[in-house]
């Protein structure tokens, strides 16, 4: 019983293996510095079709097509950020992992700010009430601070 | 008072993921508006599915407003869609222009001559190349382009009766009023 289940473990992770070794087609890279960006910027483009993935880990055959776009348009010597543009010009904001800061986008960058400092505020409040109200408590001891 | 405050917490955390609930059953949370509503169409020079040796450009088809629509025989959604199409493309009064995308031609046209052919010209995109420009990233799509070649009007997803009375006619009606 143990062998065939030993046996299907060593095959399933022999799988994963290549579907990782799948997603990284082979492109031509010019230099080891080249290859570096690439999977740096790639990894920072969200795949369109699957999206919680990003374009460098995708299998999906637009992800692939993005990946042979940008490897080319790095061939003809653009920088990270013009391809971004490029993208972005497509498909949107979306397609970059880190958004922009803009109008729309206000309350996802200092929305977690304001939750923290409503958050400082209400225990300040508390800290406060519960400190005045102590201090006449104390004394009597009649243990009325029960929360 | 203060006793019920946790509970005012409770209920105004109840608000919130209900709303968070509400919000994201009301829309597909997959689509990707497109930055493309309202600008020029990418020029393309694309083969004609069925006589890859003449080209359709984006210049040739200026002058009337079209219906691009992104399919592909191995796209089930398409196949989902096809029927819709076949129905009530040539109610639109606009050609509906089909794009093929990512396809072996002999599989298109196989597929095609089994489910009936609802549009007035194929164009094909093998390798994909200029839907990059026009943004696909899944088929179906279709885009509304307007006289001027302007991208007036852009689905995701297969059409349904529902959705070419609510959004694609009303915006063909409205181009039709600009320009008579």
């Amino acid at each position: 019983m143990r062998a065939p289940l030993r046996l299907l473990c060593v095959l399933l992770l022999g799988l994963a293996g290549l579907a990782a070794a799948q997603a990284i087609d082979p492109l031509p890279f010019k230099d080891h510095a080249q290859e570096v960006r690439f999977q740096q910027l790639t990894s920072q483009l969200r795949c369109l079709v699957c999206q919680n993935e990003n374009l460098a880990d995708s299998n999906a055959g637009l992800a692939r097509d993005l990946r042979h776009e940008v490897f080319e348009q790095m061939q003809q010597g653009k920088s990270d950020d013009e391809i971004k543009q490029y993208l972005v010009a497509r498909y949107s904001d979306f397609v970059l992992y880190d958004p922009p800061l803009q109008a729309g986008t206000v309350l996802l960058w200092f929305g977690p700010l304001l939750v923290l400092l409503g958050g400082a505020v209400a225990v300040a409040v508390t800290i406060r009430r519960r400190s005045r109200r102590a201090v006449p408590a104390t004394p009597t001891e009649t243990g009325d601070d029960d929360w | 008072m203060s006793r019920l405050l946790p509970f005012f917490g409770f209920l105004l955390l109840v608000a919130l993921f209900g709303f968070g609930i509400w919000w994201n059953t009301g829309h597909d949370q997959r689509e990707v508006p497109s930055p493309l509503i309202d600008k020029p169409a990418p020029a393309y020079a694309l083969p004609k599915l069925d006589d890859p040796a003449q080209t359709v450009s984006k210049a040739a088809m200026l002058g009337h407003p079209y219906l691009l629509n992104v399919f592909a025989s191995w796209c089930i959604a398409c196949g989902e869609e096809h029927p819709v199409l076949m129905a009530e493309g040539r109610t639109l009064g606009i050609p509906v222009v089909g794009y093929n995308y990512k396809d072996a031609p002999e599989d298109a046209k196989a597929w095609l001559a089994q489910h009936g052919n609802p549009y007035d010209l194929i164009v094909a995109d093998r390798e994909g190349r200029t839907a990059i420009d026009f943004g696909v990233y899944g088929a179906p799509e279709s885009f509304l382009v307007d006289a001027k070649g302007v991208i007036r009007y852009k689905r995701i997803g297969p059409f349904t009766p529902e959705a070419i009375e609510r959004e694609l006619k009303p915006a063909i009606a409205a181009l039709q009023r600009e320009t008579p």
